[in-house]
C-alpha cells in the first residue's frame, strides 16, 4: 500500500487525461508519473533522506508528493510563510534533505550543510527531462510518506507523521476510482504544506480529475480561474468564500459560475452567515463541509450536499442549525464524545471530541502515537453530537476559558457579539483574573468605522447568555490577526490582554 | 495456497489483472484469478486463458470482498479472470459514494 498506486492506476486508465494546470502548463497522467520517477531517481541518488518543498504551489509539489513516494523518503512541505529562525530549526530537523525552494524563500536563510536547495524551474526541467526513472517505490504500508510540520500554540512544532497506511485509507475510503469525468476540473487554492493540499493531490489523481493550481488567492483570481479553466469542483476554507463574497460585493461583477457543480469547505469555522449568503448565491451547487486534521489524514466527517439543502429549506431551528454542524462521520472512522473522567457523554453534551480509522496516524515524530489502546485520538477539539448524529464542534480545548471552574467556550459568546449590527468581526479569549483564575475578555472589529461602547455590547450578550459569559474586558481593533488557512491567532490576543489586564 | 498481508500486490497468471490485498484474516488461502493461482508482481505468467468458470473479468478500481466480508482486495489493474479465494467467487463491494471533500 503506497500513495504512488493512485497515480499509478490513473496513469494507466487515463494517460492523456490532464492531471494538473498551472497557469499554462498541463501535465498528463503519463507525463506525471514519469516526472515523479525521474524525480526520484536523482532523489534516491542523492542520499537524501527527506524531500522538502518550501514553495507556493505548482507542479512541482505534485511531482514532489510522488517522487519521494518513489525515492522512499519522507515529503515535507513547509510554510514559506515562518519566519527566517523557524524556517531554519525546520531545516535542520530533516538534514539530509533535497530541498525543492523558490530561491526567494531561501535566500534570507542559514541552509544547513546537508540541505541541498534545488529551485522550482531547475527541478521541473530536471523531472521533465529524459533521465534515469526509478521504477518502483520501495518500502512498506507503515513507511512515513508525509511529514507536516504542525503549527504549534507553545514550543517547537511538532512533526506530525502520516504513513502511506494511513493516506492510502482515507482514499480508499472516500474515493471513487476515476470517478471524474473527462471535463471535471478542481481548483486547488489551499497551500502545499497544508493536509488539504496533500489530499487535493491524492483525492484529484485517484479520481482522475484535473487540479487546477491557484498559488496565491484572492477572491477576483478565483472566480476569473473558475470561469477560464470550467472549474467543476472546489475546496475553500472558509475565509476564501467571505473574500469571494466582498469582492462580488464590491465589483458588482456577476456571480455566475455556470461549470461550478460541487465546492467543499473546511479547515475552519464557516460563519452561518456566508454558508448562507453562498448556498442562495449558488442554488445549483453542492455544498460540503469536511472536518479534518492533519494527524487524521484529512477528512473525518462530511456535512454532504443533501444535508445542507435539508437545513437550508428548513424552518425548524433543530434542523436549520445542521449548517454549523460539520455532519457525521465517514463510514470508515468512528467518533465518540468524551467527559473528563474519559466516559462516553451523551446527545447534545460538550466533550473533547475522539476519533478512530485506519487514516488515523495521531503520531509525531520524536512524541509518538498519542492513540489510547483501543487505537482512539485526541483531536484537542470541542464538540458534541445531536441525537441524529451530527457532530458540532465547539472550538479548540485549549481555548476554554475557565472562569470559576466553569468551562466557557469562546464560540457561543463569539455568535452572539457577531450578531450585533456594529461588529464585523470578533475573537474571545481568556485573560488573568485575580478573583476567577480567568474572565472573558473581546476583541472586536467594528464594522466600516462605526463607534459601539463596550458597556452596549456587554448589554447585548447580557440579553442572549448567563451572566458568566458578559465579556469583563472588551478592545477593539481594526482586524483581527488570522493565519492564511483563516484561523484567527488567539495567542496573539491573549498576550495583549496579559501585557495590560487592566483594560476595559 | 498463502498466508496473504495487507499491502501485498499480486497479479494473475493468466490474465492482466492486478490487486492489492486491503485487509484479511491470518489464514492460508488460495487465491485464485481466472481459476489459477495468482502470483507474486515478478512471478512468470503461464501464458494461458482463464478457465471460463472464473471469466467474468476485474474492473480497475473495484473492491472485491468474500462472502464473509473478510477479506478485501482492490484491483489496480483490470483483467479478464474473475477473483476467488478457496473456490469462491469474489463479490464487488458496493461502496456508498461521497462528495469530493478536497
Amino acid at each position: 500500500m503506497n500513495i504512488v498506486m493512485a497515480l499509478e492506476m490513473a496513469a494507466d486508465c487515463h494517460p492523456d487525461r490532464f492531471a494538473v494546470t498551472s497557469g499554462a502548463t498541463n501535465l498528463s497522467y503519463t507525463q506525471l508519473l514519469r516526472a515523479a520517477r525521474t524525480a526520484a531517481a536523482a532523489i534516491r541518488d542523492s542520499g537524501c533522506r527527506y524531500v522538502g518543498l518550501l514553495d507556493i504551489n505548482s507542479p512541482a509539489a505534485p511531482i514532489a508528493v510522488y517522487a519521494a513516494a518513489y525515492a522512499g523518503v519522507p515529503y515535507v512541505p513547509m510554510n514559506y510563510r515562518l519566519t527566517v529562525p523557524e524556517l531554519g530549526d525546520l531545516l535542520a530537523r530533516i538534514e539530509p534533505a533535497f530541498l525543492i525552494a523558490d530561491p526567494a524563500y531561501v535566500a534570507p536563510l542559514k541552509v544547513p550543510e546537508g540541505v541541498r536547495v534545488m529551485s522550482r524551474e531547475d527541478f521541473l526541467a530536471l523531472a521533465l527531462g529524459g533521465g534515469a526513472q526509478a521504477d518502483a517505490a520501495p518500502g512498506e504500508p507503515s513507511s512515513v510518506a508525509v511529514q507536516l510540520f504542525t503549527s504549534g500554540t507553545t514550543g517547537a512544532p511538532k512533526a506530525a507523521v502520516l504513513r502511506h497506511e494511513n493516506l492510502m485509507s482515507y482514499i480508499l475510503g472516500t474515493v471513487d476510482f476515476a470517478g471524474a469525468d473527462e471535463a471535471d476540473a478542481t481548483l486547488v487554492a489551499v497551500p502545499p504544506y497544508h493536509i488539504a493540499g496533500i489530499s487535493a493531490v491524492l483525492s484529484s489523481t485517484y479520481a482522475c480529475r484535473r487540479m487546477v493550481q491557484l498559488p496565491n488567492f484572492d477572491g477576483a483570481t478565483w472566480l476569473r480561474l473558475c470561469r477560464d479553466e470550467a472549474i467543476t469542483n472546489a475546496f475553500v476554507v472558509p475565509t476564501m468564500l467571505s473574500r469571494v463574497m466582498e469582492h462580488l460585493e464590491e465589483s458588482g461583477e456577476s456571480g455566475d459560475l455556470p461549470a461550478m457543480k460541487a465546492i467543499a469547505y473546511g479547515g475552519g469555522k464557516m460563519p452561518p452567515q456566508v454558508i448562507e449568503k453562498v448556498m442562495g448565491l449558488w442554488p445549483a451547487v453542492d455544498f460540503t463541509n469536511a472536518y479534518g486534521l492533519t494527524e487524521t489524514s484529512s477528512t473525518i466527517c462530511l456535512l454532504d450536499p443533501d444535508d445542507h439543502r435539508i437545513a437550508f429549506g428548513s424552518d425548524d431551528p433543530a434542523i436549520r442549525r445542521r449548517l454549523n454542524s460539520v455532519g457525521k462521520p465517514l463510514a470508515t472512522v468512528e467518533i465518540s464524545i468524551r467527559g473528563e473522567d474519559g466516559r462516553a457523554m451523551g446527545a447534545e453534551d460538550v466533550g473533547d471530541v475522539y476519533v478512530r480509522g485506519g487514516q488515523v496516524s495521531g503520531e509525531y515524530l520524536g512524541v509518538g502515537s498519542l492513540l489510547d489502546a483501543e487505537g482512539w485520538f485526541p483531536t484537542r477539539d470541542r464538540g458534541y453530537l445531536d441525537s441524529h448524529g451530527f457532530l458540532y464542534l465547539d472550538g479548540r480545548a485549549d481555548d476554554v476559558i475557565v472562569r470559576g471552574g466553569e468551562n466557557i467556550s469562546p464560540g457561543e459568546i463569539e455568535d452572539v457579539l457577531r450578531s450585533h449590527p456594529a461588529v464585523s468581526d470578533v475573537a474571545v479569549v481568556a485573560m488573568p483574573d485575580e478573583q476567577w483564575g480567568e474572565a472573558v475578555a473581546a476583541v472586536v472589529v467594528p464594522r466600516n468605522g462605526q463607534r459601539v461602547e463596550p458597556a452596549d455590547l456587554q448589554d447585548w450578550v447580557k440579553q442572549h447568555l448567563r451572566s458568566s459569559r458578559v465579556p469583563t474586558a472588551i478592545r477593539f481593533r481594526e482586524e483581527l490577526p488570522y493565519n492564511e488557512m483563516g484561523k484567527v491567532l488567539r495567542r496573539l490576543l491573549k498576550e495583549d490582554f496579559r501585557s495590560t489586564p487592566q483594560a476595559a | 495456497m498463502k498466508t496473504l498481508k495487507a499491502g501485498t500486490r499480486l497479479k494473475s497468471a493468466v490474465c492482466d489483472t492486478e490487486v492489492m490485498v486491503i485487509r484479511t484474516r491470518p489464514a492460508a488461502m488460495l487465491l485464485c484469478c481466472g481459476g489459477t493461482e495468482m502470483i507474486a508482481m515478478d512471478g512468470e505468467k503461464l501464458g494461458t486463458v482463464p478457465d471460463e468458470a472464473f471469466a467474468q473479468g476485474t474492473l480497475v478500481g473495484k473492491r472485491y470482498v468474500d462472502e464473509q466480508d473478510a477479506t478485501e482486495l482492490l484491483c489496480t489493474k483490470g483483467g479478464k479472470g474473475s477473483l476467488s479465494i478457496d473456490g469462491q467467487a469474489l463479490a464487488v463491494k458496493q461502496a456508498k459514494a461521497l462528495p469530493s471533500s478536497d
